[in-house]
């Protein structure tokens, strides 16, 4: 395990080298995303612009939402977004040389490639949550203030999972992205807006199915100490964790599932 | 060291049959295929398009698992044990890259010696071999993506080797390259397999690779082994007929010998195809001469490729 994750950082280590000999072109493709997703962060402003609250919570604290949402996609996208290439490494027969190298075949797709662009979106999670957290108006206590940490990491492995878990469908049908790309693209953007303003079907997908509602919803209840407008009970405000392991552990079993079925199959 | 045992891979792919209906059919892609390498042995693995080549590799390298019988590398199940028997295998597919895209060689090297694990001064002195062998020095240090083909080929073979291993399975190894290149592939198949005692299983569909390599031939053509010998023994078997080809002093109808025949006229030379076993070069030369004055002679061998070509046209042996 140490010594998977040894080669890990090497791989990384010299895609990153590779990335920063063209410095100017990286701090381009750096600034162009923090502008790019921070107009998700807009589309935020904007509607506040017409409301002073949504579904009784402040801009304040929908930035907190979107803080938390925004910083675990983006550590998510950086560490695992190279899956969004497993169609294309199926159809050209790179997984095949995956398969043949003596590392696991999750490791080897996830650490093909980086794309440091996504430090960009990093970078405007981090300035949002930051203003956030100095605005919101709360009684800091120890479990409060580590709770957004708690969150991020909890929320990365949420999002890792769900992105493992639907990028698999590739090793069913070819042509999955725009499938896989709505739940994690799409599961990011869920994540920044309070469950309780969705419909009854949406919340409980969000919830109970595909939980993105422990990535940011439940911890921001606890961190700025709101009562839950859905009525659940409020030990769900420490549940992330829990869920996050439950969520990574499903998906290993989806990759070694869609792993096995592929060498029996072929493609 | 390679055993395979009525191994079988059977895919389902579905057909259309009309607009919306679809049909899953079963392809045989390997039906029942058997046959041992021995330790040390350079044995070429041909047949034509989708005859089963790539997938028997496929299963012999632990990406596919057989659907029947059973496969046996360095002594391991491959399919159940993909990862220990990874360090004991090279592979190449000749088609795709492993190499990193964007890295230099000497770096995709260095990331190899960590994923294969391998002791820093058995993976220094095997680099430093493979460079002078396959004459890496001049780019070492150029992106993969900048390469020339035969260069990334070159690199791909080292790649594949760095980690000692006990066989190397090459898909075409020799596709795409120019004819410099490809021989300069051969004679380092040829060295490791003689220095090292490495077993080499390659599929190729360039004949010349077989000829200059392989001690042993196995044809498959739909998922089963139709020829498994020598090349000189394939030759003798179906490639009895040589052909003599005269220039005579000046034009003439087709000549007439017993137990000869003409195949070609083009003015004065005429093309005579014979059996090895009805008669000698030397009788056909003497009775040729004694109907028509003779200006020069050859005498031609088939060639590998017009055997394998009539093989795979009558499909079994």
């Amino acid at each position: 395990m140490v010594e998977t994750f040894a080669i890990y950082r090497r791989i990384v280590g010299s895609r990153i080298r590779s990335q920063l000999q063209y410095r100017l072109s990286f701090a381009l493709t750096v600034t162009g995303n923090v502008l790019l997703t921070s107009l998700d962060f807009a589309a935020i402003l904007v509607l506040f612009g017409q409301v002073d609250a949504l579904g009784e919570w402040t801009v304040e604290e929908v930035a907190l939402l979107y803080g938390i949402s925004c910083v675990s996609f983006a550590l998510t996208d950086i560490a695992v977004g190279q899956l969004d290439q497993l169609p294309r490494m199926i159809r050209e027969g790179e997984f095949d040389q995956i398969l043949v190298r003596p590392l696991g075949s999750l490791l080897q797709v996830v650490s093909a490639d980086l794309a440091l662009r996504h430090l960009g979106r990093l970078l405007q999670g981090l300035i949002i949550l930051g203003v956030a957290l100095t605005r919101v108006h709360v009684d800091w206590t120890p479990g409060r203030a580590a709770m957004p940490l708690v969150a991020i990491v909890a929320g990365v492995a949420i999002f890792a999972g769900i992105w493992v878990a639907f990028s698999s469908i590739a090793f069913w049908l070819i042509d999955s992205q725009e499938v896989s790309n709505a739940f994690t693209y799409g599961g990011s953007f869920t994540a920044q807006y309070p469950v309780n303003i969705f419909g009854r079907w949406l919340r409980r997908l969000v919830i109970f199915v595909i939980p993105l509602a422990f990535v940011s919803y439940f911890p921001a209840l606890y961190v700025l100490d709101k009562p839950d407008q859905l009525g659940l009970p409020s030990g769900l405000q420490f549940a992330s964790p829990g869920v996050a392991i439950a969520v990574a552990a499903a998906a290993w079993v989806v990759w070694t599932t869609a792993v096995r079925r592929y060498r029996s199959v072929g493609s | 060291m390679i055993d395979l045992d009525g191994v079988e891979k059977t895919f389902s792919v579905r057909v259309k049959r009309g607009r919306l209906r679809r049909e899953r059919r079963e392809v045989r892609a390997v039906d029942g295929i058997s046959f041992r390498v021995e330790p040390g042995e350079l044995v070429g693995y041909v047949g034509p398009n989708g005859a089963g080549k790539s997938t028997t590799v496929k299963m012999l390298t632990g990406i596919l698992v057989p659907s029947g019988g059973r496969v046996s590398v360095a002594g391991l199940e491959p399919s159940r044990r993909r990862i220990q028997l990874a360090r004991r295998i090279g592979v190449v597919f000749g088609q795709r890259v492993q190499l990193w895209w964007d890295l230099p060689l000497r770096d995709s090297f260095e990331l190899l010696r960590h994923i294969y694990r391998v002791p820093y001064d058995r993976w220094r002195a095997n680099l430093d071999r493979f460079s002078e062998v396959l004459e890496l020095a001049p780019f070492l240090e150029i992106p993969v993506r900048q390469l020339s083909l035969g260069q990334r080929m070159r690199g791909e073979l080292t790649a594949a080797m760095l980690h000692d291993p006990e066989i190397l399975f090459l898909d075409e190894p020799t596709i795409g390259l120019d004819v410099v290149a490809k021989v300069r592939v051969r004679e380092f198949l040829a060295e490791v397999n003689r220095e090292r005692g490495i077993t080499v299983l390659l599929t190729t569909h360039d004949l010349a690779d077989i000829e200059r390599l392989c001690s042993r031939l196995l044809i498959i053509d739909h998922g089963r082994v139709i020829y498994d010998g020598t090349i000189e023994g394939l030759i003798e078997r179906y490639g009895e007929e040589r052909t003599l080809v005269v220039d005579l002093e000046e034009a003439a109808p087709p000549l007439e010998v017993e137990g000869a025949r003409v195949v070609r006229v083009e003015g004065p030379r005429q093309w005579l195809r014979f059996r090895r076993r009805d008669m000698t070069a030397a009788q056909l030369t003497a009775a040729v001469a004694s109907r028509a004055p003779l200006v020069d002679l050859t005498v031609e061998e088939p060639d590998i490729e017009d055997v394998v070509r009539r093989i795979y046209a009558e499909g079994a042996v």
